[in-house]
């Protein structure tokens, strides 16, 4: 069974935003952003680009007609500048002019006074002075303060984790038209339909009602469209609102790439501590998040770093505290794996800290602590159905871990100017939006008369696979072929109040309210049945389309069931509604059962260092998975692989570059580099699990969404291992990105410093 | 006026030719399969297919472009295909639409119709399908999705397909197993049919052309950059400018050419292309030569045996079948690859004036200073030549880019060695990123001359390379690093010339 829209999108037929077809009258418009990343807002001219040709509108904060705000879970962003401006790429100004081309030109005339504050860029300079989004949040178990003294070995560090422009190829937008009520319809690249409507009602000061938002699907999201595509949804209804005429907002690439977030940099410091037997006995580690210059989703996904702080490893001692920097950098925002990565980086490295210090293969220590049934999180949840080992030890077995090792030292020692590095990279990530009242949803089903059937959710297709699990769901649990399901845009006028596709939750959360309404359905066919052709429901079936009775074929079929019962006025509609049951999280203790449950797995990694270039290769990445019972392995391995590929992608060349002014350095395809078909790994094998899967995940499939990017993590290690096996004396510093450029100074360590007096004498270039 | 195909209809267009194909076609001719991803050829969303008449007339040659770099002026004469010119009636998938869908290779979608037209076009093509060779149509495509392993399993499945694909008529089998409709069998006579009414309004407007003035062409950035592609607002604007494959100018200056009535487009000028051998030994490209058709070319394959390679990891397919070696000359990009290549080899350009007269130019002495060439406002680039190696020399072509493929180097650099009983005779080292302009390296060329091939000579002329060049820090690399890199090209010429050459001192 494949993905339902690729047939669609091999042949372009798949509609995205800016393939909608044009309303008459459509204005278009364009961003002012402010050019400076901190300051106050002294004046705006935007005279001459209203007096240019085809310039309709030019609205500022001041043509707002409700409230001025966007932020989410803080109330400190507004839509448009207002008195401060707080990064670069904040927005303005909103031009409106006939055409795209005019709105753009128009920018170029608006000027802007600012009276420049100082720019804060380093999260640690940001804490310092006590800028910070939310209080630090801690979360504690046992005490590791008095385990030190019990420890045989401690070590500490510092890593950094850099930045990761989300790069969905199709770029933020949004189309809203003013409708005859007075209100808003929208068309927008969103995760969350919610969210767009919610805000705009808010920044137009109308009742959520009258803001409706419709999602097609996403040329992707990846946590970059979930809170992010807000603003220019909200941007496109005020012009529409105010000037009564369709708005059309699409960003260009690089200015997609200047005024959005992207996933969080940190720095972090951490002390770990051994027993003789190599048994983590106490971990400490403080976070510091680089939130960009407003809160967004900072709170959330720094408390999701916390929650994944350890891994999939048992730490009885654990003290892990994290501060959301405010700086003046665009705020940043969800993506994959949300806070979980950069959280996991950290563990890891603080154990090849205490690997390379200890002369033992790391993975020999992280072999040890890997979490076992029943062992407490910091959070207090148990560990249950956990298969930390069965993945690791499947790995190793199926991939021949021992072989691999040997293989590596076999090859470094008959080469001299490539080396081979290896690293295993275990995996433990919750399922649930930690966020506990996000975790509900809900599905509207019609059947058709004609037994057709129309599917709402609140998931919104983004390359996921969601819509095609979900008719999977739906075929499954009512009988009948998926060729008869189709599902509908999402719509907040169709089910309401949702939560953004995130969280890795959303085939489960979605998925399982359409098995509620489809089963409510069957069941009222079923009675239905029974009445009009005298049947016993026990034993009554409806399989492939047919009806049976105790396994006997009844004289109706599907669309005859489905006739019949309409003609008896029965409800062929069904609402269902799903809140993962069992969960609750005090966040003021930090403690509870915030995650339904745990994906678990162990990816082996590969790789070649060229140590004359500092460049390299991903030669195999092996991945021993936790999906459950799969219902759909294409879409599910095509996660896992392209998660995977992301991360890796973030740990090597993706680098994220601002300079001190608050300017985005890194700000086009060509100075940003996403792996392309030759940086993935020359092997990519995925080992799907022998497990029984979750009750609460749906049908007993596993999320397969966020967790394997942090597979991506093992490429750093692999490559610190190989730049080891060259240079055995470098104090290398944790820091991703790995770009070939660390590479290659980490190899020469002594050519930077011979080197540095040349360097310096030269004159300045202008 | 511009005339072509698009998919089965023809188009007559006054639009301005410096405008991109692919706001033609979308917002144009509303076809939406054809995605805008980056708008700088960078990700491959927007490709589609550019057929040529060959010149038998009876066959038409298909390469893939991304369209936002293409000039609307350079479809003239051609068959243009997007998505909806190859898809079968009935909701029928071709088999490559099959292959990518069969093997999970669309997630999001949105980049999935420029991997179908690469692998499409890769279909059309008259080389043998290998591996290697479908895995490099889809060079120029970037997924954000899939990890493009399931891609790869597409591309296996339609390399096996391909090997049924006959030598002969093979336009005939691919279209009778539904890879392209049938209305390709026509379109070469179409083409034809637009030449002979092309060549008459050549004819009438000729004297129009020669009456223009030919300005520059190089934009004049502001800010030092030892890298391209800066996306400079702000600087001088230029008038009349000469566009050759667009791959440099539609990035950093679509909207003032957009504007412009009289810009001249090159790339298909008659006698502008083409690479011969002179009867003096040196060899001759025409501006217009692109990279792609250096790579076909047997006679720079026979004289550079490594140039495929090399080749490889100079931007990617559809930029190579677009961007000319004079535009990159011309663009004068400190790092231009094609640029390093050529300064190592020796080349000179033949600039012409207005009133047609010309004059040759060692390419080193075309630079001045940054984006800054020593070249007259009228003067355009008509040919490119250099002497041929000969059998013996050593050439070899370096680069490090953070991606090693479809990327803008950190530091490049080539290396022209003539070496006699381990004594170098005569060298040419040239480097780029570590200065204002491409560089030629004279000194340590020159000091190299005379020398015995050892690793002393090695260590040695790094120290009066490190003197010759001035790295600065930008987004591709620190200026310690940039140092660092070339020092290891160095070795790397000198390694993949002489291995046995001790490497100790490297550590």
């Amino acid at each position: 069974m494949n993905h339902l829209d690729p047939q669609r999108h091999v042949r372009g037929e798949s509609q995205y935003l800016d393939d909608v077809p044009v309303q008459q009258g459509t204005l278009y418009a364009a961003v002012f952003e402010s050019p400076l990343a901190h300051g106050v807002l002294k004046s705006l001219d935007f005279s001459a680009a209203l007096a240019a040709p085809g310039v309709a509108r030019v609205l500022t904060a001041a043509d707002i007609p409700g409230i001025n705000q966007i932020g989410g879970i803080v109330a400190d962003e507004p839509l448009l500048a207002d008195g401060h401006v707080h990064f670069r790429g904040q927005p303005v100004a909103l031009v409106l002019a006939r055409t795209e081309a005019q709105a753009h030109a128009a920018l170029k005339l608006i000027t802007v006074e600012i009276d420049p504050l100082p720019i804060i860029t380093d999260p640690r300079v940001a804490a310092a002075q006590g800028e910070l989004i939310v209080p630090p949040r801690t979360f504690k178990i046992g005490d590791s303060e008095a385990a030190w003294a019990a420890c045989a070995q401690v070590f500490e560090g510092v890593a950094e984790s850099g930045g990761q422009e989300h790069l969905y190829i199709e770029t933020q937008g949004a189309y809203a038209f003013p409708t005859e009520m007075g209100g808003v319809r929208m068309i927008s690249s969103t995760q969350g339909p919610t969210a767009v409507q919610r805000h705009t009602a808010h920044v137009l000061g109308l009742g959520m009602h009258q803001v409706e938002v419709d999602v097609t699907r996403l040329g992707g999201g990846f946590g970059g469209k979930e809170d992010q595509a807000t603003p220019w949804g909200a941007l496109a209804a005020l012009g529409a609102f105010i000037t009564k005429k369709p708005v059309k907002l699409v960003l260009d690439r690089m200015a997609d790439m200047r005024m959005t977030g992207k996933r969080h940099p940190y720095s972090s410091d951490f002390r770990i501590g051994f027993d003789a037997d190599l048994k983590i006995v106490a971990y400490e580690v403080t976070f510091f998040q680089n939130a960009g210059a407003a809160a967004d989703l900072s709170p959330a996904v720094m408390e999701r770093t916390l929650f994944h702080a350890t891994n999939a490893y048992f730490v009885p001692n654990v003290t892990a505290t994290a501060f959301s920097c405010r700086t003046n950098l665009p705020p940043n925002t969800a993506f994959r794996g949300f806070g979980g990565p950069q959280g996991m980086f950290v563990i890891e490295s603080a154990i090849a800290k205490a690997a390379e210090a200890l002369g033992v293969p790391a993975y020999e220590i992280q072999r040890k602590n890997l979490l076992r049934e029943g062992d407490l999180f910091s959070y207090r949840q148990a560990a249950d159905m956990c298969h930390a080992e069965q993945a690791w030890d499947t790995a190793a077995s199926e991939f021949d871990l021992a072989g691999i090792r040997a293989e590596v030292e076999q090859f470094n020692q008959t080469n001299k100017l490539k080396k081979k590095g290896f690293a295993v990279m275990p995996i433990c990530f919750g399922i649930s939006f930690t966020k506990t009242p996000m975790n509900q949803t809900r599905a509207l089903v019609h059947i058709y008369s004609d037994g057709s059937v129309g599917i709402s959710t609140g998931a919104v297709e983004m390359g996921q696979g969601v819509n095609t699990k979900i008719a999977q769901v739906a075929a499954r649990t009512l009988g009948i072929s998926i060729n008869r399901i189709k599902i509908e845009t999402t719509n907040t006028t169709r089910v309401a109040n949702t939560s953004p596709s995130a969280a890795s939750a959303t085939a489960d959360l979605n998925g399982k309210a359409t098995e509620m309404a489809c089963a409510a359905l069957r069941e009222r066919l079923l009675r239905h049945a029974e009445v009009e052709y005298t049947l016993n429901y026990e034993g009554l079936e409806i399989r492939d389309e047919e009806v049976l009775a105790a396994g006997v074929p009844a004289e109706t079929n599907w669309e005859k069931l489905v006739s019949s019962a309409f003609w008896k006025r029965v409800a062929l509609t069904e609402n269902a509604h799903y809140a993962t049951p069992d969960l609750h999280f005090d966040a003021t203790v930090n403690q509870g059962h915030p995650f339904a449950y745990h994906v678990y797995g162990t990816a082996l990694t590969t790789v070649t260092v060229d140590c004359l270039r500092g460049t390299y290769t991903v030669d195999a990445l092996q991945i021993a998975h936790d999906f459950g019972q799969s219902f759909n392995e294409v879409i599910d391995r095509g996660q896992i692989e392209g998660g995977a590929v992301q991360g890796i992608g973030w740990m090597t060349m993706e680098e994220v570059a601002y300079n001190d002014e608050g300017r985005l350095l890194s700000n086009s395809l060509n100075s940003y580099k996403i792996p392309d078909i030759y940086a993935a790994p020359k092997v990519l094998d995925v080992h799907f699990l022998d497990t029984p899967g979750h009750p609460k995940a749906i049908l007993r499939s596993k999320a397969v969404g966020e967790p394997p990017l942090m597979y991506g993590i093992g490429t750093y290690f692999a490559l610190r291992d190989a730049v080891r096996a060259f240079q055995g004396h470098t104090a290398l510093p944790f820091s991703a990105p790995m770009t070939p450029e660390k590479v290659l100074v980490s190899l020469y360590p002594a050519f930077a410093d011979s080197n540095l007096s040349l360097t310096h004498t030269l004159p300045a270039q202008i | 006026m511009i005339e072509f195909y698009l998919n089965d209809q023809p188009i007559r267009t006054s639009e301005a030719p410096a405008s991109t194909l692919l706001d033609f076609v979308r917002y144009h001719e509303q076809l939406k399969g054809t995605k805008i991803g980056c708008r700088e050829g960078d990700c491959g969303a927007c490709t589609v297919l550019v057929g040529e008449l060959n010149a038998d007339g009876q066959t038409v040659n298909y390469q893939s472009m991304t369209s936002c770099l293409t000039p609307l002026g350079n479809a003239h004469g051609k068959h243009i295909v997007t998505v909806e010119g190859i898809n079968a009636a009935g909701n029928q998938l071709t088999p490559v639409q099959k292959a990518i869908v069969d093997e999970g290779g669309s997630q999001c979608g949105f980049c999935t119709v420029g991997f179908v037209m690469s692998l499409t076009g890769h279909s059309l093509s008259t080389q043998p399908a290998t591996e290697k060779s479908t895995i490099a149509a889809i060079d120029g495509n970037i997924c954000r999705c899939t990890g493009y392993k399931s891609l790869e399993r597409a591309a296996a499945k339609l390399t096996a397909e391909l090997e049924q694909r006959p030598a002969e008529k093979a336009l005939a089998w691919l279209s009778e197993k539904q890879f392209v409709p049938g209305y390709f069998a026509e379109i070469p006579a179409k083409l034809a049919q637009l030449r002979l009414g092309g060549s008459r309004e050549a004819a009438r407007t000729a004297d129009a052309a020669k009456a223009a003035s030919h300005v520059s062409t190089s934009p004049n950035g502001h800010a030092q950059s030892q890298n391209d592609h800066d996306h400079q607002d702000g600087s001088k604007p230029f008038t009349h400018a000469i566009l050759g494959g667009g791959t440099d100018l539609l990035v950093q200056r679509l909207e003032e050419l957009r504007e412009q009535p009289g810009v001249r487009l090159v790339f298909d000028q008659p006698g502008r292309r083409g690479i011969r051998q002179a009867t003096t030994g040196r060899v001759v490209l025409g501006a217009a030569t692109t990279a792609s058709q250096l790579l076909e070319s047997e006679l720079m394959r026979g004289l550079l045996p490594n140039l495929p390679q090399y080749l490889k990891l100079v931007s990617s397919t559809p930029i190579r079948n677009m961007g000319t070696v004079a535009g990159n000359f011309i663009n004068g990009s400190p790092i231009g690859d094609l640029t390093i290549m050529f300064l190592a080899l020796g080349a000179f350009v033949t600039l012409q004036d207005g009133n047609g007269q010309t004059r040759e130019l060692a390419l080193p002495d075309l630079y001045l200073g940054y984006k800054k060439l020593a070249k007259a406002a009228d003067e355009q680039v008509i040919e490119i030549s250099f002497p041929a190696p000969l059998a013996g020399d050593f050439f070899h072509f370096e680069k490090v880019s953070k991606r090693t493929h479809l990327d803008i180097a950190s530091v490049n650099s080539a290396a022209w060695l003539r070496v006699k009983n381990d004594v170098i005779q005569a060298a040419a080292i040239s480097a780029g990123g570590v200065g204002p302009v491409p560089l030629y390296l004279a000194r340590t060329s020159e000091f190299l001359i005379g020398r015995e091939l050892t690793a002393e000579t090695v260590s040695a002329a790094n120290a009066v390379m490190q003197a010759e060049i001035s790295p600065i820090s930008d987004v591709r690399g620190t200026a310690d690093y940039k140092r660092l890199l070339l020092r290891q090209l160095l070795w790397a010429h000198f390694l993949q010339f002489a291995p046995e050459l001790a490497v100790d001192e490297l550590t």
